[in-house]
C-alpha cells in the first residue's frame, strides 16, 4: 500500500463519480474487483473475507480463486444467491483522484439501476464482450448514458485476451460503436481493449496489445472533466432556493448580535454555473430583479461561487423568497410553464395511465401534477418513440404533464439539474419514475 | 478563499461538506421534527460540525439525541456534555441501563449492549415524534451500508427493507412517508475514513481524547486491546498490561477495541489511516464480528 498512501494525502485531489453498467457475463464485476484490487483500494481484512466465502463456495475462478464479486455484493441474499440485488456504491482512490463507483447491476430491473448510478455519474463504464461486439444490451445502456446526459462514456470493450488481443477484432467494435453512437449524436466515446481476468489496461498498462496507444481505464478516470466542470462553463447561473436563514434570536454561540440581529441569507446549492457579488440576479416566481450583495460558503464570505458549492446568497432588496423559488442570472430564466413535455424513466412496479395525479418534484419545490398524455414510450433499439397507453416498469415513456402551479423547468439537453425532476406516488411516497424535462416537439404525435 | 472563475473545480474535502450541507438543509426544510442521532464519536462529531455550518449565523435547529449504552467511555460521555452546551443545543438521552433496570431489555450472555440500543432509539423516535433521525453512518464502512440511501424510509418498527428502497437520483431527495414511518438520514454517505479524518485536521474539529495516542491498561481479546473498564474486565487468564494505544471507533467499552498507534496528533492519525491495512470495524468492532451480516441483521431491525 505504501506506493498509494504517500499520493493519498495530496491535497488538492479532485472527485470523479462514475457508473460501471453490463452483466455478469461481460465480466463487470470481475472489472470492478479488479480495480479496487490493482489500485490497492482492498484491505487485508476485506480480502481475508472475500477469501474465506470464496473457497467456501469452491471459486476457482478469477484472480488466483479470489471471487471479486464478492467485494461489492453486500447483503445476505445477494452472496446467497451470488446475484447482485441493487447499486452498490465503492469508494477508492488513486494519487490523482478519489472515486465513488456505482456498480449498477446489469440483469434485473436494469433501467431502474442503470438510471440510478447514471444520473449523478460524471462518467459511465459500458462493458462489452470481445466475442460478442456490440449488443442490443449495449445500445440499450448506450441510449440510457446518452438520454441523460453522462459527459464521460468509456466502452470498455472486455475479454481481449479471449480473442488473442487481436487489434481488428478491437478495430470493428471501435467502427460498430462509431456508427452507433453518431446516431445518436453522442461526442467523445473511449473504447478501451481490456482484460478484467488478467489486468490488462485496466490499472495496468499490457504488453499484450501494442497496437493501443490510447490511455489505460484508471488513466481515463484520472483525466477526465467532472460534469460541473463542464457545464458551468455553458450553462447560466443556476439556484433553487432550500431555506432562508434568518437567525434572529437563535445565533449560533459566540456571534455577535448587533453584526448578525439582521442577517438574511437564501440558502441552496448551486445548480449551474457561477454567481459573484454584484451579479445581477432574478427571483422566480416573480421575476423581480435585484443583486447579490454577499455569498457566504460554510460561514466564511466569498467573491464567487460555482456549482455544486452549498451557499448562502444576501440579497440587495428584500423579497418574498422562500423554499421553492429560484434565482438565477437576470434575463436569462425561463418562463415557467405549467405544461410540459417529458422523457420519463419508470421505476415502480405499477404502470401508469394518463389521467394518473401525481406528485412532481424538480429542485426545490414539489407541486400537483397529472400526466395529461402518453404520447409513447421509447423503442430502445431503434431509438424511436413507439405509440403505447400505459408506461411500464423499466419503460422510458414520452408524455406530457401538467402541473398545478407553473414551474420554471428547462430543457435537461441545456441544464442537467434544471430540467430533471421526481414523479412521486401522492398517497405512500414512493418514487415512481426519474422525468428530464425534454422538447421534441412530439406533443402532436397521434396515438 | 480566492477562487478564479478559470479555477472552478472544487476539492474532494469542498464537494463532500457541499453534498452534505444540501442534504442536511434538505431535511430541515422538508419534515417537521428533526433530531441527531450524537454519540460524540467522530462520524456524529463532523455531521454537528457541517449542520453548524450548514445554517450559519443561526444555531443548530434540532436536538441531538444520545442512546447511552451504560458502556460508554466516560471521556466521550464528558466531551459529549461539553459540546452540546457550547454549541447550545438540547440533548435528549435515551438511556440502555434504564431499560434493563425496568426489566424491559435482558442482558445478553456476551455482555455486549449495542445490539440493546435499537428497542430505546426506536421508543425514543416516537415519544419525540421525530420524523427525521440525521445519523453519522458511511457507505464504505460496511457491505450493507454500501448499499444504504442518504435519505432512507423506515417502517413503524424502524426496519430497513433493502430490498425495497427508493431510487436516489441527481440531488433530488424524496423524503415522504406515511404517518407512524421516519426516515434516516445520512448526509456523509459518501465519505470516506480518511475523508472524515482530513476533514477533521482541515477543520480544526474537537474530538473526545481517546481518539488519540494515550497510555492505557488493556488486555488483549479476540485479536483486539480491550480496556480495563468497570463493563471490560480481564478474565484470569488474559494479561493486563501498559500500552500506547488509541481508538479508531468510539463504541461501547464493552465491545469496541484499541490500536496499537503513536499517532498523538491529528496529522499523525491521518498518515496512520492512510497506511492502514485493515478496515475500522474490522479492527476495532467485535460487535461486526460475529458473522458477515452482522450489520445488515442489525439494520433490519431498526439499527442504524
Amino acid at each position: 500500500m505504501s506506493t498509494l498512501n504517500s499520493a493519498t494525502l495530496n491535497q488538492t485531489r479532485t472527485l470523479l463519480r462514475f457508473a460501471t453498467a453490463g452483466s455478469v457475463d461481460d465480466g463487470k464485476s470481475t472489472l470492478v474487483g479488479r480495480l479496487l484490487h490493482d489500485s490497492k483500494s482492498v484491505l487485508v481484512d476485506q480480502l481475508e473475507a472475500v477469501a474465506r466465502t470464496s473457497a467456501e463456495r469452491g471459486f476457482g475462478g478469477d484472480a488466483g480463486g479470489l471471487d471479486l464479486a464478492l467485494l461489492t455484493d453486500g447483503l445476505r441474499a445477494e452472496r446467497e444467491q451470488g446475484i447482485t440485488i441493487d447499486v452498490a456504491y465503492r469508494y477508492f482512490s488513486t494519487a490523482q483522484r478519489s472515486f465513488i463507483l456505482a456498480d449498477c447491476p446489469g440483469h434485473v430491473q436494469y433501467t431502474r439501476n442503470m438510471v440510478t448510478g447514471a444520473a449523478t455519474a460524471d462518467a459511465v463504464v459500458v462493458l462489452i464482450d470481445a466475442r460478442k461486439g456490440v449488443l442490443e444490451q449495449t445500445r440499450r445502456h448506450l441510449s440510457v448514458v446518452n438520454l441523460l446526459r453522462v459527459p464521460n462514456v468509456i466502452v470498455a470493450v472486455n475479454k481481449i485476451d479471449l480473442v488473442g488481443f487481436d487489434q481488428k477484432v478491437y478495430e470493428d467494435i471501435v467502427a460498430d460503436l462509431h456508427k452507433l453512437t453518431s446516431g445518436m449524436h453522442m461526442s467523445d466515446v473511449h473504447v478501451i481493449p481490456v482484460s478484467a481476468l488478467e489486468g490488462d489496461n485496466v490499472v495496468e498498462r499490457s504488453t499484450n496489445t501494442d497496437w493501443y496507444t490510447g490511455p489505460t481505464l484508471i488513466e481515463l478516470l484520472e483525466e477526465l472533466p467532472a460534469i460541473d466542470e463542464i457545464e458551468n462553463e455553458k450553462e447560466e447561473f443556476r439556484f433553487p432556493v432550500q431555506l432562508v436563514i434568518r437567525p434572529q434570536g437563535g445565533l449560533a454561540a459566540g456571534l455577535d448580535d448587533a453584526v448578525y440581529r439582521d442577517y438574511r441569507g437564501y440558502a441552496g446549492q448551486i445548480s449551474s454555473g457561477v454567481v459573484a457579488v454584484g451579479d445581477k440576479v432574478e427571483i422566480l416566481p416573480g421575476h423581480f430583479k435585484t443583486s447579490v450583495v454577499g455569498i457566504d460558503v460554510a460561514g466564511k464570505s466569498v467573491d464567487t461561487a460555482f456549482a455544486p458549492q452549498s451557499v448562502s446568497l444576501r440579497l440587495a432588496d428584500e423579497f418574498d423568497v422562500a423554499r421553492g423559488a429560484l434565482i438565477g442570472a437576470a434575463g436569462t430564466l425561463p418562463e415557467p410553464v405549467n405544461l410540459f413535455e417529458a422523457e420519463v424513466f419508470w421505476l415502480d412496479p405499477r404502470p401508469v395511465e394518463v389521467g394518473a395525479r401525481v406528485l412532481v418534484k424538480t429542485g426545490t419545490s414539489t407541486c400537483q401534477a397529472v400526466i395529461s398524455q402518453i404520447i409513447g414510450k421509447r423503442n430502445l433499439d431503434t431509438l424511436a418513440i413507439d405509440p403505447a397507453d400505459k408506461i411500464e416498469v423499466n419503460d422510458i415513456g414520452h408524455v406530457m404533464i401538467k402541473l398545478a402551479v407553473p414551474q420554471p423547468l428547462e430543457d435537461y439537453r441545456d441544464y442537467r439539474r434544471a430540467g430533471a425532476f421526481l414523479i412521486i406516488q401522492p398517497q405512500d411516497g414512493a418514487t415512481l419514475a426519474a422525468g428530464i424535462h425534454t422538447n421534441l416537439q412530439l406533443v402532436n404525435y397521434t396515438i | 478563499m480566492s477562487q478564479k472563475l478559470s479555477d472552478s473545480r472544487l476539492d474532494l474535502l469542498d464537494t463532500l461538506e457541499s453534498e452534505s450541507i444540501h442534504i442536511i438543509r434538505e431535511v430541515v426544510a422538508e419534515f417537521e421534527k428533526p433530531v441527531l442521532l450524537f454519540s460524540g464519536g467522530k462520524d456524529s462529531v463532523v455531521v454537528l460540525h457541517l449542520a453548524t455550518k450548514a445554517f450559519w449565523p443561526g444555531k443548530v435547529p434540532f436536538p441531538v439525541l444520545h442512546v447511552d449504552t451504560g458502556h460508554n467511555f466516560p471521556e466521550v460521555i464528558e466531551f459529549r456534555d461539553r459540546t452540546v452546551e457550547r454549541l447550545g443545543l438540547r440533548l435528549e438521552v435515551a438511556s440502555v441501563q434504564d431499560y434493563i433496570d425496568r426489566g424491559v431489555l435482558q442482558e445478553r450472555p456476551d455482555g455486549t449492549r449495542n445490539p440493546l440500543q435499537t428497542l430505546p432509539l426506536l421508543e425514543a423516535i416516537t415519544k419525540g415524534k421525530y420524523d427525521a433521525v440525521f445519523g453519522g453512518a458511511r457507505r464504505d464502512e460496511d457491505k450493507a451500508r454500501a448499499k444504504e440511501r442518504i435519505l432512507s424510509l423506515r417502517d413503524e418498527f424502524g426496519q430497513w427493507d433493502p430490498r425495497n428502497q427508493r431510487p436516489e437520483l441527481w440531488n433530488l431527495y424524496n423524503g415522504r412517508h406515511l404517518p407512524g414511518q421516519h426516515v434516516r438520514a445520512f448526509p456523509i454517505s459518501n465519505w470516506t475514513e480518511l475523508d472524515i479524518w482530513r476533514y477533521i485536521e482541515r477543520e480544526g474539529i474537537e474530538l473526545p481524547p481517546l481518539y488519540y495516542a494515550h497510555e492505557r491498561e488493556v488486555y488483549s481479546r479476540d485479536g483486539m486491546w480491550r480496556a480495563v473498564g468497570p463493563v471490560s474486565m480481564p478474565t484470569a487468564t488474559e494479561v493486563v498490561e501498559k500500552r500506547l494505544v488509541r481508538y479508531r471507533t468510539v463504541g461501547d467499552m464493552s465491545c469496541t477495541g484499541a490500536v496499537e498507534s503513536p499517532a498523538r496528533s491529528i496529522s499523525d492519525v491521518v498518515l496512520e489511516v492512510a497506511a492502514s491495512t485493515l478496515t475500522e470495524r474490522g479492527a476495532t468492532r467485535a460487535d461486526d464480528r460475529i458473522s458477515e451480516a452482522a450489520m445488515e441483521d442489525r439494520k433490519k431491525e431498526g439499527y442504524f
